[in-house]
């Protein structure tokens, strides 16, 4: 068995008919102290992954809540050693453990210029078990694949409205998940996806037993058990992120009630 | 290694969701190169609409003032719209036409790429929206209403550092939104495969036709040709069809604005490091973390953080040189071409008319310089002005 098929991820999935729910926050934002605050909240209120953002300075792929999110988590003075260091002090004071299932989001160039094999070696060293870069499409994957298999973490893969003919070229060498990605555009809250997901995931489950899971524009309890009923999770970013913009350094009731809302709305579907 | 490679940089580092529409871009684009139709529109519009070929100009004055080579100035600053963004723009929006898309969307810093877009949508009658930094908006007041005069909508951009860099990032997040009927007419040799390969053809005119007329007045090749280098378009189009020449020297000039020794200067290639940005690898400003650094330079064109990925292989394999040209330097020539020549050129061009006058002498009278004057200063007269000391605005 590799690396990857052993990790965290794999388990996340594991039993049969557990749908994920996969939530994200932006490192640093508002403050080192309240992330790892924040994830212990999200683990408590039963997350199953958390997706951690290490913050860059242009992220093209996000909508304004998470642009906002990461240039507040920079102006704060938030680095990717930073970053580490936040999910360092998450796995010493996390209930269970090292239980709490961990990855990171974050651009090609954070990672390229921190240097791929040491990012690498960090992640497996703190255990967290997954990457997504969006800038990243199968074409390029091999700028981090290699690296990151070796420390047994999954680069995972986006399809997207667009992939059409790509699904099955994509989802054949996908690892860890496949983050499917529910509408065109960036990431941010959607009061309408009218893509066709199930047809998307159906083509993605010819070819693969990678679970998939659907993000961007999910926000309600309604949205999220749909998409975890047509997939094998939801994940949720910019409506989290929101929440703690409001509430800054006091967001943590308010968060651990939505992810909690979300985790049970997701168990029902 | 992936499509779009110029040693090891280039690729095409995007969301998936753009990577159909830049597959079917290069598709469409191999085929309509290859149309001679095409290729014959393209040229009438060029010929007929935008006023090509653009002179190559014998500097007599300056050549004798700064005592050495002699100097030529391509004048792409007589192009309509006066710079050479015409050239990419008449391409790309006739590529877009025949796509079948219906509009238009782009970036611009100093608003010359994006006013060339706006005067392709009139002309060719698709829908544009330029995306233009809010201090950019601010510094080239005259540009945006110039655009909106051309029917395009110009929306500011809020995030960020508010300039090219950030125009860029909504212009990608804008065409991850719609890319059915839009195309995304970037305004230089960089982003992702296929563009640094597209503009560069489109604006590879200018050495054509520059290196058929130095051929014709000198009958020999330049000693050297110099440009201006932000992204890289008009240094990418009058190197180009230099690069096998290897006597010529290649000598591209990034704006250092304070000096390449302080925060405030857009000298990627003096500066900056390797990375992977705005879909390709190539060299950018960036701290010790791979954040993009927020750059500096009088000149809105050259404001941008990194380099098109084909001039980051020039610069490893020699083949071109990239020094740094001070504000100071830049106003300095662009006051001097005014008086010297009587040609008021963009404070962009100024940049390599100021390594000029530095290097003509090392040249000797029977060798000439091509300097690729690549557009005209009517939009900087005020923010010189005050450069300059002196209180005026638009």
């Amino acid at each position: 068995m590799s690396k990857i098929q052993d990790n965290q991820i794999s388990r996340v999935f594991q039993t049969p008919n557990h749908k994920a729910f996969i939530a994200f926050l932006t490192a640093g934002d508002p403050t080192p102290d309240c992330t790892v605050k924040y994830i212990l909240e999200m683990e408590r209120a039963g997350a199953d992954l958390i997706e951690i953002g290490i913050p860059f300075s242009d992220p093209t792929a996000e909508g304004v809540v998470i642009q906002d999110a990461n240039i507040r988590a920079l102006q704060g003075g938030m680095t990717t050693d930073g970053v580490f260091e936040i999910v360092r002090r998450v796995r010493e004071q996390s209930q269970g453990g090292a239980a709490i299932p961990l990855a990171f989001m974050t651009y090609a160039n954070p990672v390229f210029h921190y240097g791929c094999d040491r990012f690498f070696a960090r992640c497996e060293e703190l255990g967290v078990s997954a990457i997504i870069v969006p800038d990243l499409p199968y074409e390029e994957k091999q700028e981090l694949e290699k690296t990151a298999d070796a420390h047994g973490v999954a680069l995972v893969s986006m399809i997207a409205p667009t992939s059409r003919e790509r699904i099955q070229m994509i989802a054949r060498e996908a690892k860890g998940f496949i983050y499917v990605v529910s509408s065109m555009g960036v990431t941010g809250v959607r009061n309408e996806i009218n893509t066709d997901l199930e047809s998307m995931v159906k083509s993605i489950r010819q070819v693969t037993d990678v679970p998939c899971a659907i993000g961007f524009g999910i926000s309600t309890p309604g949205q999220a058990r749909h998409m975890a009923r047509i997939s094998d999770g939801a994940i949720v970013g910019s409506a989290i992120v929101k929440i703690i913009a409001q509430g800054g350094e006091q967001a943590a009731s308010a968060i651990y009630e939505y992810v909690k809302s979300m985790k049970e709305a997701v168990a029902q579907a | 290694m992936s499509k779009g490679r110029y040693g090891i940089h280039g690729g095409q580092y995007v969301p998936e969701t753009l990577m159909n529409e830049l597959i079917h871009l290069e598709e469409c684009y191999g085929h309509y190169k290859n149309d001679p139709e095409f290729q014959q529109e393209l040229q009438t519009l060029l010929n007929e609409y935008a006023g090509r070929p653009s002179l190559l100009y014998y500097a007599e004055k300056m050549t004798r003032d700064l005592g050495g080579a002699r100097i030529y100035l391509k004048r792409e600053d007589l192009n309509h719209t006066g710079s050479h963004k015409i050239n990419n723009v008449l391409g790309q929006a006739l590529l877009a036409k025949k796509m079948g898309k219906t509009r238009i969307i782009a970036e611009t810093g100093a608003g010359q790429h994006g006013v060339a877009t706006a005067t392709a949508a009139a002309l060719l009658g698709m829908e544009c929206e330029i995306y233009m930094g809010e201090e950019d908006t601010v510094r080239q007041a005259l540009n945006v209403y110039r655009m909106e005069l051309l029917g395009a909508k110009v929306h500011p951009v809020t995030s960020g550092t508010r300039t090219l860099k950030d125009a860029v990032n909504a212009c990608m997040r804008e065409w991850t939104n719609r890319v059915e009927d839009t195309l995304y007419v970037l305004g230089s040799v960089m982003g992702p495969h296929p563009f640094p390969m597209i503009v560069r053809d489109f604006q590879s005119v200018i050495s054509r036709e520059a290196r058929q007329q130095i051929l014709e007045k000198e009958g020999r090749l330049p000693a050297a040709v110099v440009a201006c280098v932000g992204g890289g378009s008009n240094s990418m189009g009058i190197f180009y069809n230099f690069i096998e020449d290897r006597e010529v020297e290649l000598i591209g000039c990034e704006a250092a604005g304070k000096g390449v020794d302080t925060a405030l200067t857009a000298a990627t290639i003096a500066t900056g490091s390797l990375g992977i940005f705005h879909g390709m690898k190539s060299y950018f400003c960036q701290d010790a973390y791979g954040q993009i650094a927020p750059v500096y330079s009088i000149s809105a064109g050259l404001d941008y953080p990194g380099i098109g990925p084909e001039h980051a292989w020039l610069h490893d394999t020699g083949r071109a040189r990239y020094v740094p040209v001070t504000d100071d330097e830049a106003v300095d020539a662009f006051a001097y071409m005014a008086r010297t020549e009587g040609i008021i050129c963009a404070v962009e061009s100024a940049h390599a008319v100021a390594h000029v006058r530095k290097i003509a002498k090392n040249y000797s009278p029977d060798q000439s310089i091509i300097i690729c004057l690549s557009g005209r200063g009517d939009k900087d007269v005020a923010a010189i002005a005050r450069y300059r000391g002196v209180d005026l605005h638009e």
